[in-house]
C-alpha cells in the first residue's frame, strides 16, 4: 500500500511529466488557451495513459522483455523482444485510442462530446507513449502499480496543463513585451513552474527505511533518467566543500 | 547543372530561421528540451532526429500514393517506429553510454511532433527528393536550437564543452575559477531549457517583428 502512495505523489510532483520530462509539450503549448479546453485534453489523459500503461505493462512483461517469452515453454526462454518495444507500444496505444473512441461514442455520447476531439490528437501525444517508454524503464513491479502511475502521471499532466490555461487566460491583461507574446511568455512561464516544482523534489527523501525492498530499484532507474536530482546533489556538495574551506579559512585566519 | 534549384535551396534555409520547427511552428519540443543539458547529447539527438525526418519523408514520398488516407496515421507511426528502431539499435551499438543518456528519449522520436507534422504537411504532396531536402532543413533547423540551447546550458551549467573544461577546472581553481567564476547550477536543471528557448524565441521575434503573435 504504502509503495503505491509514493508513486502516486512522486508520479504527480517530482517526476511531473512536464516540468521534469517536458513530454507531450506540444500539446501542451498548443490547446492551453483556454482552461475548458484543457480540461477536456487533460482528462483524455489521464484516460488513455490509465489504459495504455497497463497494457503496454501486460506486453512488456509477457513478450517483449528477456526471457519474457518462457510461459510458452523453455525453447522460447532465450528470445529478448526488447528492440520490437516501440513499434509494439505505439501499435497499442494507436488501436486503443481508436477502441477507446468507438467505445466511448457508442456508451457515452455526451462523454464524446466533450474528450471525442482530443482522442485522435493523443496518439501522437508523447505523454503517452512517455508513460509506457518511462513505465518499462523504470522496472514497475506490478499490474496495480502499472495502473497506478498511468493514472497519477495523467493527473500531474492535467494539474500543469491546468494551470498554465488559467495563467494565459490571465496573462492576455497584462502588458508583455511584444516579441515574447504567446510561445515566448509561456515558455518562461514553463520553466518558472518547473523550478516551483523541482521544491517537490525534496518530498520523498525521509523515511527510507519504512520503504518496501522495490524503493531502491525505482530510485536507482529514475536517476539514471532525470539526472537533475543527482546534480543538485551534486551542486550541494560542491557548495558544502566550499563552505566547509571557507570555515577553515576563517579558523586559519584567527 | 546545379543539384539544387532556387525553390530547393529555399526547403532548407527557410526552417533555419523564419520557420524554424521549434521556435516558429512549435512542433517537437518535447525531446528538445530534456536532453540538452549536455552539447553531445543535443548533437546525437539532432542527427538521429535528421535520419528519421528525411528517411522518413522519402519513405512516405514514394508510397504516398497508395496509402489510404483513413488510416495514413498508422502508416506513418510504422514508417517512423522502425525508422527509430534502427537508430536505437545502432546508438546501443556503437555508443552504449550515450543511449543511457538519452533512454527514453530516442523512442521519444517517434512522437515527436516535426515527424508527423512534415509528413502531413509535406511528404504526402511531393515528390521524394524534395521531401528529403524538406526533412534535411527542418530537422537541421530543429537541431540548430538544440545545439545553441545544449551550448549556453553545459557551458555555464558544467563550464565544459563536449566535455572539454573550456574554462578552466572548477576544483582545482584554474583558467576562469581562479578569478572567482561559479558554474551556474541553474543551467544544468530542466527549466532552465524551457526559459532558455524563451530567449531564443525573444531575440528571433525582436529582429524579425513579422514572426511576433497576436495576444
Amino acid at each position: 500500500m504504502l509503495e503505491h502512495i509514493e508513486l502516486f505523489f512522486k508520479s504527480i510532483f517530482i517526476d511531473n511529466m512536464i516540468f521534469s520530462v517536458f513530454l507531450g509539450m506540444c500539446s501542451y503549448l498548443a490547446v492551453s488557451k483556454k482552461v475548458a479546453t484543457a480540461v477536456g485534453l487533460g482528462a483524455a489523459v489521464i484516460f488513455v495513459l490509465a489504459v495504455t500503461v497497463p497494457l503496454n505493462w501486460l506486453l512488456d512483461q509477457y513478450i517483449l522483455r528477456d526471457g519474457a517469452l518462457a510461459w510458452l515453454g523453455p525453447e522460447y526462454a532465450d528470445y529478448n523482444l526488447g528492440f520490437l518495444s516501440f513499434i509494439l507500444f505505439i501499435a497499442t496505444i494507436a488501436t486503443m485510442v481508436q477502441l477507446v473512441e468507438i467505445v466511448v461514442e457508442k456508451f457515452s455520447p455526451a462523454l464524446y462530446n466533450s474528450l471525442g476531439i482530443f482522442l485522435p490528437l493523443i496518439a501522437v501525444n508523447c505523454a503517452i507513449l512517455g508513460g509506457s517508454l518511462f513505465m518499462q524503464a523504470r522496472d514497475i513491479q506490478t499490474l496495480g502499480l502499472a495502473f497506478n502511475y498511468g493514472i497519477s502521471s495523467g493527473i500531474g499532466w492535467f494539474l500543469a496543463i491546468l494551470a498554465i490555461a488559467a495563467i494565459r487566460e490571465k496573462i492576455r491583461y497584462s502588458k508583455v513585451p511584444a516579441p515574447l507574446r504567446g510561445l515566448g511568455i509561456t515558455f518562461i512561464i514553463t520553466g518558472l513552474m518547473g523550478i516551483g516544482f523541482q521544491s517537490f523534489g525534496g518530498m520523498l527523501t525521509g523515511g527510507d527505511e519504512a520503504a518496501p525492498a522495490v524503493e531502491p530499484k525505482t530510485a536507482q532507474k529514475t536517476e539514471k533518467v532525470i539526472p537533475p536530482v543527482k546534480k543538485e546533489e551534486k551542486i550541494k556538495k560542491e557548495i558544502d566543500k566550499n563552505e566547509i574551506s571557507y570555515n577553515d579559512a576563517i579558523k586559519e585566519q584567527k | 547543372m546545379a543539384l539544387l534549384s532556387k525553390k530547393d535551396t529555399h526547403l532548407i534555409t527557410d526552417p533555419l530561421s523564419d520557420n524554424n520547427p521549434i521556435t516558429i511552428q512549435v512542433l517537437g519540443i518535447c525531446s528538445a528540451l530534456a536532453i540538452t543539458a549536455e552539447l553531445k547529447a543535443s548533437i546525437v539527438m539532432a542527427l538521429s532526429v535528421m535520419f528519421v525526418v528525411a528517411m522518413g519523408n522519402v519513405v512516405i514520398s514514394l508510397m504516398r500514393n497508395i496509402i489510404p488516407s483513413k488510416i495514413r496515421i498508422i502508416v506513418q507511426l510504422v514508417v517512423v517506429a522502425a525508422l527509430v528502431i534502427m537508430v536505437d539499435q545502432v546508438l546501443k551499438a556503437f555508443a552504449y553510454e550515450l543511449s543511457k543518456t538519452l533512454a527514453v528519449f530516442v523512442g521519444l522520436i517517434i512522437t515527436n511532433c516535426i515527424i508527423m507534422g512534415r509528413f502531413e504537411a509535406f511528404a504526402l504532396a511531393n515528390g521524394p527528393w524534395r521531401s528529403f531536402l524538406d526533412g534535411i532543413g527542418n530537422a537541421a533547423g530543429y537541431g540548430l536550437i538544440l545545439i545553441i540551447v545544449g551550448v549556453i546550458r553545459e557551458l555555464f551549467g558544467s563550464g565544459t564543452l563536449l566535455g572539454f573544461k573550456v574554462l578552466g577546472d572548477s576544483v582545482n581553481k584554474t583558467g576562469l575559477y581562479a578569478l572567482g567564476y561559479e558554474n551556474n547550477g541553474f543551467m544544468i536543471i530542466p527549466p532552465a531549457a524551457l526559459i532558455v528557448v524563451g530567449i531564443i524565441i525573444w531575440i528571433q521575434r525582436s529582429r524579425n517583428p513579422a514572426l511576433i503573435e497576436e495576444n
